[in-house]
């Protein structure tokens, strides 16, 4: 079939491509600047234990609790459904083993000395499910909720479509429905082609940047001596 | 620039500084083309951009958690308030003119470019409604300091001649006379002579050299001088070799809170220049929040080098004297609740100095909630005082103050801040509160154990 053919062999191989090429570019722009060390004496030495920032803020302090509930709830149920269906479906263990040996002639859990076990088909599905459900009420918020509305911009809901199509389109050819699984199949890589693509350009980057922020101001912060 | 502040004049008498009445506002300060302050605003923005504030405004996923935090936001639930929205005009010129992919931005016109018109419109957002307080920064699951983004914007602002009116003329002030409320330094010398006199304490000024040499805010000099007579009789019972200087000795900083960052250097430098030249071994730094930042984070990094003293804010001192046991207090039967001030407390890390005092006075601490590093500001902070046509908004976010301290219960709120007393005075007067905001460094003065 033509369309399963791209999907899997140029579309995936140029999505990669311009994932890879637009990452680095926009991490490369951002390291790339200067940065000024900074004279003022330390409060504490030790900067580096703020990196303990990292882990920290995937919770809010109790004193935030109150009206980020459903943005922290919703937020962790639609990533670890996300991370759960693309880590953990058989066919994304075989797809990443046949990439890897590939690239290095190998598949990375031999490189890296350690695999983890594929979750049973029906299992994928629920997560898969319940992040999508998840992922509709984000947008819900995002159109209702005043602060949200305002703003928000194409990449949120262009970010947003790019998140839920694979999901969508994994569970629609996982449960062979709507057409035939070939095409169901193609359409689930083109939507794994287009989330690549857009990667780099939109909100997605804060997968890689997140850890860097929380770092620099964890360290920032820690060597002053502030709340963090 | 202009002559605004000739032609509108600060009240520098009232309960605190106002423009004369009847009102008029010159928000816009210079003649130059719309264009050309577009492009001042941008260029000043982008200036001192490094590779921290490129990643944080990478980073932003848009999820508004931010405006939770933000007491403008939280007591109108105006969503203008989020913080981030605050900035949209520099993410926009950002993107378009600065970011990785500025060049796509501007070739599909991804990114329209910035206009006066918009810039204008965000005056208020950025000065009025902002006290770069830093909680937004605490709350933001990616982590951006969306304050120090806020104070960035800020310097775009001054250049392109879009400051508030009363911010903008006090800081030209500052910088003019050294002092935004006109305490000058003969202002300073005489009013220390007098306060030497009328409280018997000696109050020396421009000793040649000094271990200490101790600085005040101009609300302090002009507003609540019992501040520099408790400097003096503190120094006096710890026995230090200290001096006030004439050549410097104004800390507040309003080149900082208005976005000048060379009158912000000149502000810090004769701070340091005045320590150097005395040769103190520390600086001590008054009740003022703002000041703190500014010389204790900021300084060295004007200065160019290490700083070749020590700076602390007087709580620190304070706190090392008791735990030296050098500090001898009277016990006050009481309980109070400590009004922590953002830039001294959550930004600053002086955390619990303001408390080890406390402590030592023997009050019963009643802590807010929130408290410490995520208590609200008083809501004046970042110039927001100085601003009239913020009054409404301010006193909106006085009330969650208000609500605070009267749910501990206790019978004396104290701070150690004097910007955040100013804006708790006015506060009080405007709901006619019965709560009146005390300085931790008078209670100290006024309970110590000869």
């Amino acid at each position: 079939m033509e369309l399963l053919e791209f999907a899997r062999g140029p579309g995936m191989f140029w999505s990669v491509v311009i994932f890879v090429i637009g990452v680095l570019w926009r991490l490369v722009g951002i390291v790339l600047l200067r940065s000024k060390a900074d004279l003022s004496e330390p409060r504490n030495p030790a900067a580096w234990r703020g990196l303990r920032n990292i882990v920290m803020r995937s919770w809010p302090r109790r004193e935030f609790l109150g009206g980020t509930v459903f943005n922290e709830t919703m937020g962790y149920v639609f990533h670890v459904g996300f991370l759960v269906a693309l880590f953990f479906f058989l066919p994304h263990l075989l797809f990443f083993r046949d990439v890897s040996q590939g690239l290095i002639g190998t598949s990375f859990g031999q490189v890296f000395g350690f695999s983890w076990p594929a979750l049973p088909g029906g299992m994928i599905y629920f997560f898969s499910a319940v992040s999508v459900a998840a992922l509709i009420a984000v947008l819900i918020h995002r159109l209702i909720s005043p602060v949200k509305r305002l703003i928000s911009n194409f990449d949120d809901y262009f970010s947003w479509f790019v998140t839920i199509a694979p999901l969508v389109t994994g569970m629609l050819a996982y449960s062979h429905v709507g057409a035939p699984y070939q095409t169901l199949l193609a359409l689930h890589l083109l939507s794994v082609n287009l989330l690549l693509v857009w990667f780099p350009f939109g909100k997605l980057m804060h997968s890689f940047t997140i850890f860097a922020t929380r770092s620099v101001q964890g360290m920032q912060f820690e060597r002053k001596g502030a709340s963090l | 620039m202009s002559n605004v502040n000739e032609q509108h004049p600060l009240e520098t008498d009232q309960p605190r500084f106002s423009v004369k009445k009847p009102e008029v506002r010159f928000d816009r300060q210079g003649e130059m083309p719309d264009e050309q302050r577009v492009r001042k605003a941008m260029q000043n923005f982008v200036k001192d951009f490094g590779r921290v504030a490129a990643l944080y405004m990478e980073s932003c996923i848009h999820c508004g958690m931010c405006a939770e935090a933000c007491h403008f936001y939280v007591t109108t639930e105006d969503p203008k308030y989020t913080p981030i929205w605050k900035l949209e005009p520099f993410k926009q010129a950002y993107k378009r003119e600065y970011g990785p992919f500025a060049f796509v931005y501007r070739l599909l016109n991804l990114k329209h470019r910035v206009t006066v018109e918009q810039l204008q419109e965000w005056q208020e957002l950025i000065y009025d409604s902002c006290t770069v307080c830093g909680r937004c920064s605490l709350m933001c699951p990616v982590s951006i300091d969306i304050a120090s983004l806020v104070s960035q914007a800020r310097h775009g602002m001054f250049q392109a001649g879009l400051v508030p009116h009363e911010l903008w003329a006090v800081a030209e002030r500052a910088e003019r006379e050294g002092s935004p409320l006109g305490a000058t330094p003969k202002v300073f010398r005489d009013r220390c002579e007098w306060l030497a006199d009328d409280h018997e304490v000696d109050i020396p000024v421009d000793k040649e050299k000094a271990d200490v040499l101790c600085a005040m805010s101009s609300i302090e000099i002009m507003k609540f001088p019992g501040s520099i007579v408790a400097t003096a009789k503190i120094m006096k019972h710890l026995g230090v070799d200290w001096t006030f200087r004439s050549d410097g000795y104004e800390a507040t900083n309003f080149g900082l809170l208005s976005g000048n960052s060379a009158w912000q250097k000149d502000m810090s430098m004769k701070l340091i220049n005045a320590a150097v030249a005395c040769g103190a071994r520390v600086l001590i730094l008054p009740e003022c929040g703002h000041a703190y930042g500014a010389l204790r984070w900021m300084g060295a990094n004007l200065y160019g080098k290490p700083l070749p003293f020590r700076v602390m804010h007087i709580a620190e001192f304070l706190a090392e004297a008791v735990k030296g046991g050098h500090l001898k207090l009277k016990k006050l039967d009481k309980s109070a609740t400590f009004h922590d001030p953002c830039q001294i407390v959550r930004r600053g890390g002086v955390i619990e100095a303001p408390r080890v005092v406390l402590e030592a006075l023997g009050v019963e601490l009643r802590e807010m909630f929130p408290a410490k590093g995520t208590n609200w500001c008083c809501g004046g902070g970042g110039g927001v005082v100085t601003i009239h046509r913020a009054d409404g908004l301010r006193y909106k976010t006085f009330q969650l103050k208000m609500k605070q301290i009267e749910e501990t219960g206790a019978e004396l709120p104290v701070t150690t801040c004097s910007n955040c007393r100013q804006t708790f005075d006015d506060g009080q007067a405007h709901f006619k509160w019965d709560k009146t905001m005390n300085s931790l460094l008078e209670m100290v003065a006024d309970n110590l154990d000869e």
